[in-house]
């Protein structure tokens, strides 16, 4: 690259706050040869956020909407029910916005994930296992209500300025990054955001742009932060099934399965919600005969380096993916 | 002479909707395959095609998973609770 200088080149963020955002958006070029050569893939890699995942646009967007409100201030905790990357942005953020944070998660999030949090300073409310998320959103709701003159609780499954923060980050940026070229938006629900935020800025764009969901083979998985919204009792306020396309179901050995075959064959370690929307992403590819699909890498694969299924490869790893 | 299996939130609407079932004690595997051949619709969500667990799926005889105990021949002795724990939310990981 000569064409510009490295006075244009430099990045002039100088703030933990400016980094959120403008991320890399990657083409993956080896991960499936066969390809045809009009198809191409990319992937946001959300990793280059400062709190690591795609997880720092909505905590961004949710604190200075409350900010706005009146409703976040100084002297008063950050809140939520979160055992995974939407925690940490808000550890993140909070620290480096001089708020303090409280969390509610289950007792068996992973040492690593607690580690960050209290080395990132927050406040940890360890739930029941067995009741999963919905006994950390009852603990932190009851938290709130108790005292809520102490607490600004974003709850980021029914905060508009969730799906807004794709809507005016995510959305935009892919569509610069592709040259509006993009033809088709893959991306899991968890909350369901990104998918909405971003899904309706594209479809704002030009309206043939295809949106495809991701979803678990099930409601019992391994694909950290998606829900399966089919069986949910808690569906999130910001979710509307209207909007998808279709939806694409991932079982979760194949998204282990293509987390070894990322690192091996591109060269990117990601976390195993990042390798469900490229198994789904590159079934969408494979359809085509010229396309641009785009996808979200959420994360890296640090805070998961501990599990089993790194090492659950028998040299095969990639057919069947 | 019983064991206790308990069902996690994800997966109770494949078990009748409860929170553990009561079983007659055994090894992991044994209880399992009685649990799943009262409640059929639990099994894929529990074994791959093999037949195999799910290499996700976390059980745990009392506090210890049975990865460290004797997987799938782990005892159960009367009394004690069988634990399917979710697979994430942090995910007990080992």
């Amino acid at each position: 690259m000569i064409s510009r200088t490295l006075e244009e080149r430099i990045d002039r963020r100088s703030t933990l706050v400016e980094l959120v955002g403008n991320t890399p958006l990657l083409r993956l070029t080896r991960i499936d040869p066969d390809l045809p050569p009009e198809v191409a893939v990319y992937a946001k890699a959300e990793w280059y956020n400062p709190g690591g995942s795609v997880k720092d646009r909505p905590a961004l967007w949710m604190i200075r909407d409350g900010e706005r409100r009146g409703l976040l201030r100084p002297g008063v905790r950050i809140a939520d029910a979160t055992s995974g990357n939407t925690g940490i942005a808000y550890a993140t953020l909070g620290a480096a916005l001089g708020y303090q944070v409280t969390l509610a998660l289950p007792a068996n999030a992973s040492p690593e994930r607690l580690r960050i949090l209290r080395s990132l300073g927050a406040e940890l409310v360890l739930t029941d296992p067995l009741e999963g998320m919905d006994a950390a959103i009852r603990r932190i709701r009851a938290l709130v209500q108790e005292h809520p003159e102490r607490y600004f609780y974003p709850d980021q499954y029914n905060n508009p300025a969730n799906p807004r923060a794709h809507e005016e980050s995510t959305g935009p940026e892919i569509w610069v990054q592709t040259g509006g070229q993009v033809t088709h938006f893959v991306a899991a629900l968890g909350t369901s955001g990104t998918f909405m935020g971003t899904g309706r800025f594209l479809r704002a764009q030009n309206p043939d742009v295809r949106l495809f969901a991701v979803q678990p083979d099930g409601p019992y998985h391994a694909l950290e932060g998606v829900k399966h919204m089919a069986t949910t009792a808690l569906v999130p306020g910001i979710y509307d099934p209207t909007l998808a396309d279709g939806i694409i179901e991932v079982r979760s050995e194949d998204a282990f399965a293509m987390a070894r075959h990322l690192a091996r064959t591109e060269g990117l370690m990601v976390g195993v919600s990042a390798a469900a929307n490229v198994v789904a992403a590159l079934r969408i590819a494979r359809e085509l005969r010229r396309g641009v699909v785009v996808t979200i890498l959420c994360d890296g694969a640090a805070k998961y380096l501990s599990d089993r299924f790194w090492d659950d490869g028998d040299g095969r790893d990639g057919e069947g993916i | 002479m019983a064991v206790t299996v308990t069902i996690p939130t994800a997966l109770r609407q494949y078990a009748g909707g409860n929170a553990s079932v009561t079983l007659a004690p055994g090894s992991v595997g044994q209880i399992l395959a009685a649990l799943t051949e009262q409640y059929p619709q639990l099994g894929k969500h529990l074994y791959n095609e093999q037949g195999a667990l799910r290499s996700f799926v976390n059980i745990y005889v009392g506090d210890e998973d049975i990865r460290h105990l004797q997987g799938i021949e782990t005892p159960v002795p009367d009394g004690e609770t069988v634990s399917i724990i979710p697979a994430i939310a942090g995910g007990a990981r080992s």
